[in-house]
């Protein structure tokens, strides 16, 4: 895997937001009995950062040639 | 509905097409046209994370808590956001290193130390095997379930069936035949197995569609969608969407977490389809992203199915472990629940499959190995240790294979066998700080590692293993409930008193407490010797080279004939012939027996054989041919400092002919400007004295006749003296002009920064010319808006540019019916400022030529009318003050000149 530093740190970042999203107070803000659109917000949000999670990793690693 | 005949058939066809990829893998192998050096192939093969336990087991973690069975998929989500460093190293170290398992990888790492391999390889096996014996039991049950359909049966007595009608034996049998057959062809210096891994990948791709047809059944064929799938089950109290509440506690989610993300790196079967069978490095890159959205897809209709389920078996007491199965059963859908069957069966074995081939390798490697080379001196010389090494790896298989198969008929319904997923994870675990801190530190040593595995391997022993086994009854549960002796402080799942958290939890915090407190305690009590100081090196610093530089790391005596002799009994004549042979060209050697025995040789030797035996001992087989000097730590360190010093020596003589390069370039540009300038110079001085001379000859001209003929009438005189005054003026003007740009150009006119109104400024112009104006009679339309219009500059020279154009263009506008026009505007943030007049015009061939110096357009026959040197300084001017300026014209209609300049900062 031959790819630059950049992307490395890039994909550090990400893992860092996934900390930031899933293992912080900021879950405790979406883990409410509460439901949106027919979903519970709870896992519509995991789901949601999960997603979100793996389109950053995509998008680092196969986005352009940098 | 699905009779046993069908169900057995249709396993059956199933599992000859798992061999039928796996032989067509193999073959393409052979061919060199492998089909799995694809990095969606790598991707799909780590799925094999995805087990029975994620298949079935996942919607009984729903239905029990919720979103607790996420943290298993988020870890390996997060963590693979770090492989582009941390597996890469791991990939890199291994293949140069020869690494085929998770214990020759920690063995390698500390000195290649063969005990240390054996500790690793027990504690995988006891970790795993019951990990083995829950898959096999997964394959029994669901078969046991789905032949007894259509009615769902809520309780199966799997071992109350003799053995010889039991499935799993048979289960076990056919993949032990599979594994042999695939995993322990021929032994391979890189231990890659293409068409395992094919099949693999196939089963990937199989459990996930299976999965989530189950899945769109339950959610759009029972239900109608999402939103009413968890309407309807809020209103009966199933729904547990809240994460806190559902795991105990967010410490359970998090350590959850880091559980998953540790195993998904250390899990013997990780390590195999990840490390062990990785084709190319640039596959890592895909599986960065593929491999969680593996996840994410086989878990989007967990929670689903779970609900529908709960739904549909209300107080019926199936078990949620068994929905995905069952709730196709429970509504007549045979063909889906067959498909279901396969999705298990397909989770179960590839899990089987991988698992089994890498505990094989460490078993053997690592456990069989070390006793039987101690003794291999006094074995026949003829007998062939290679396919004794392939013998061993295929009793294992077997054995390990059995020995999953026993603890799954003893154990069965068993809490020990039930709970054995996050357990199993829990032990192998342990692994990871010898693995990963020593990827990233070199101060780790042998006793560290040792201790550490050995005391978290204890501790996890105590507070998860022995728990497991009084839960199920085979110890007494007063030893979990008050403590060994009745000490209170060393009760199993509360140790030091430490009480409230889950068990999983519990063990991980204090196994890893000590593993890795046992770890640094004991590194960092003696440093290092010279062995692990070696190995620390090659580990750490493994994105540092290019090639290994393990081979200067040798000194001593050998003979090229007992290396040959010593591969040749492990790989085969053919086998090692052939790798020396390319080893030897590789050093442009003829045959392999001239081959210098140096330290390549030697080194090349050890990587070749561990590949079929493990490093540690490929490191006491190469030493028992060879006699190595020891090189003192001291020497050690010394040639890798060397290394590194070489290293960063060619770098500085790089960085500094590079240097040089771009010296070189600089110097040549700069000499062509020089050259350009020169020639710009001369052709300027030589303009200069052509406009000087064209004055002077008319000046000189008309003195000679009022100096010659005294008699020239008085309006004559008069007219050549106006004449000669006339000249002198623009003489007078060019030399200004010429000094002038002389200094703009050579930078060394003082720039003033004021504040301009242009308005105001182009007023105070027309006031200068307005003489001119007057004089030719020329009529002026201007249209100036009200509101100030400022920019920076200097007023003076603004001014100048001004009053350049406007006399301009009154020289050129005609003489009768002559008009010229000045407007201001401001676009975006710029002030626009044009000049016309209705004069000749200019051609378009000059409009950009006029503003290079003594180029005045030709306005027709007449002498030109200007010193030429206006428009250049204008132009500088302007562009000195960040603006720009240019003509257009329409022959005949006249030209306007209009330049722009960046509106001033408002309030400036």
């Amino acid at each position: 895997m031959r790819q630059s530093a950049l992307t490395r740190q890039r994909l550090v970042g990400v893992f860092v937001l996934g900390l930031l999203l899933l293992y912080s107070p900021v879950l405790a803000l979406f883990d409410v009995a509460a439901e949106w659109a027919g979903f519970p917000v709870s896992y519509l949000y995991l789901f949601g950062a999960w997603l979100l999670l793996l389109l950053l990793a995509a998008l680092t690693v196969e986005g352009g040639k940098q | 509905m699905l009779t046993t005949p069908f169900i057995v058939l249709y396993s059956f066809l199933y599992l000859g097409l798992l061999f039928a990829i796996a032989y067509w893998g193999d073959r393409r192998a052979d061919r060199n046209r492998s089909v799995v050096a694809s990095p969606t192939v790598y991707a799909l093969s780590l799925a094999v994370y995805c087990t029975a336990w994620t298949f079935y087991g996942s919607v009984g973690r729903a239905a029990a808590t919720g979103a607790g069975f996420l943290p298993i998929y988020l870890g390996p989500t997060l963590i693979a956001a770090l492989w582009g460093t941390l597996l890469l190293k791991m990939v890199r170290v291994s293949k140069s290193q020869r690494i085929t398992s998770i214990a020759d990888f920690i063995a390698s790492r500390y000195g290649k130390s063969q005990r240390l391999g054996g500790v690793v390889a027990v504690i995988a096996v006891i970790g795993v095997v019951p990990y083995i014996a829950l898959q096999l039991k997964a394959i029994a049950r669901s078969f046991t379930i789905l032949q007894s359909g259509p009615e769902v049966q809520t309780d199966t007595l799997l071992t109350t069936m003799p053995v010889l009608q039991d499935t799993a034996l048979y289960v076990a049998l056919v993949l032990a035949a599979f594994t042999i057959l695939f995993g322990t062809r021929h032994l391979d210096a890189s231990e890659r197995h293409e068409g395992m891994v094919a099949a693999i990948a196939f089963e990937s791709i199989v459990k996930l569609l299976a999965f989530i047809a189950v899945g769109v059944f339950a959610t759009y064929f029972l239900h109608d969608g999402f939103a009413d799938l968890f309407n309807k089950a809020e209103r009966a109290g199933y729904l547990n969407p809240l994460v806190g509440e559902g795991m105990g506690g967010y410490e359970n989610w998090f350590a959850l977490t880091l559980l998953a993300a540790l195993a998904v790196m250390v899990l013997p079967r990780q390590f195999q389809v990840a490390v062990v069978e990785n084709s190319d490095e640039d596959h890592l890159r895909r599986a960065v992203w593929m491999f969680p959205l593996y996840l994410f897809l086989i878990n989007i209709f967990v929670i689903p199915i779970a609900l529908a389920g709960q739904l549909s078996f209300a107080g019926t007491g199936v078990d949620a472990d068994t929905f995905v199965l069952t709730l196709p059963m429970a509504h007549d859908q045979a063909m889906l629940s067959l498909f279901a069957f396969i999705g298990g069966l397909s989770a179960a074995t590839g899990m089987v499959i991988v698992e089994t081939i890498a505990l094989s390798t460490m078993v053997s490697n690592n456990l069989v190995m070390p006793f039987l080379l101690r003794r291999w001196k006094r074995l026949p010389p003829d007998a062939d240790l290679g396919q004794l090494v392939l013998r061993i790896r295929r009793g294992a298989i077997i054995v390990i294979l059995l020995l999953g198969y026993l603890y799954f008929r003893f154990a069965s319904g068993a809490y020990a066998l039930v709970s054995i997923g996050l357990i199993s994870f829990a032990a192998v675990a342990q692994f990871a700080p010898a693995m990963i801190i020593g990827l990233y530190w070199r101060g780790g040593t042998h006793r560290g590692a040792m201790a550490g595995l050995l005391m978290g391997f204890g501790v996890w022993a105590y507070t998860l293993l022995l728990p497991s086994f009084a839960k199920s009854g085979w110890l007494p549960m007063d030893f979990l409930l008050y403590g060994p002796f009745g000490i209170e402080l060393l009760r199993p799942q509360a140790l030091f008193g430490l009480d409230g958290m889950n068990e999983i939890t519990h063990c991980l915090f204090w196994s890893m407490t000590f593993n890795i407190g046992g770890y640094l305690f004991l590194s960092l009590w003696r440093p290092p010797n010279v062995h692990e100081a070696t190995q620390a090196t090659l580990f750490v610093d493994a994105l540092k080279h290019e090639r290994p530089i393990g081979i200067r790391l040798w000194r001593g005596k050998a003979e090229i004939k007992q290396l040959l002799g010593l591969a040749e009994r492990f790989l085969g004549n053919a086998r090692a012939r052939r790798a020396f042979t390319a080893f030897a060209a590789r050093r442009d050697v003829q045959v392999p027996e001239d081959l210098p025995a140096d330290a390549e040789t030697v080194h090349f030797a050890e990587t070749l054989l561990a590949g079929a035996i493990g490093s540690a001992s490929a490191r006491v087989m190469v030493a028992s041919v060879t006699a190595e000097e020891t090189l003192g730590l001291d020497e050690v360190l010394h040639i890798l400092d060397e290394a590194s010093q070489i290293r960063a020596y060619s770098h500085e003589l790089e960085q500094k002919s590079r240097e040089l390069e771009a010296a070189t370039a600089e110097l040549k540009t700069a000499n062509e400007q020089l050259k350009e300038i020169d020639r710009m110079k001369d052709d300027f001085m030589s303009s200069v004295t052509h406009e000087l001379r064209t004055p002077l000859a008319s000046i000189r001209a008309f003195s000679e006749i009022l100096y010659d003929d005294p008699k020239v009438a008085l309006d004559e005189r008069r007219r050549f003296l106006g004449i000669i005054v006339d000249e002198t003026n623009r003489l007078s003007r060019l030399v200004n002009q010429v000094l002038d740009l002389a200094k703009i150009e050579s930078g060394h006119v003082q720039w003033r920064d004021d504040a301009v109104d242009l308005g105001v400024l182009i007023e105070q112009a027309l006031a200068v010319t307005e003489q001119l104006i007057s004089e030719k009679g020329v009529r002026l339309e201007r249209a100036l808006p009200e509101n100030p219009c400022v920019v920076t500059g200097d007023t003076d020279r603004l001014m100048q540019v001004l009053v350049n154009l406007l006399s301009n263009a009154v020289k050129y506008a005609p003489d009768r019916d002559g008009r010229i026009g000045v407007t201001l505007s401001r676009s975006k943030d710029r002030y626009r400022i044009s000049v016309r007049d209705n004069g000749p015009g200019i051609a378009p061939a000059d409009l950009e030529s006029i503003f290079e110096k003594f180029r005045q357009a030709s306005g027709g026959e007449d002498k030109p009318i200007g010193t030429g040197l206006g428009l250049p300084i204008s132009r500088r001017i302007v562009e000195h003050l960040g603006g720009r300026i240019w003509v257009e014209s329409v022959e005949r209609k006249g030209a306007t000149f209009i330049f722009e300049l960046p509106a001033g900062r408002e309030g400036d």
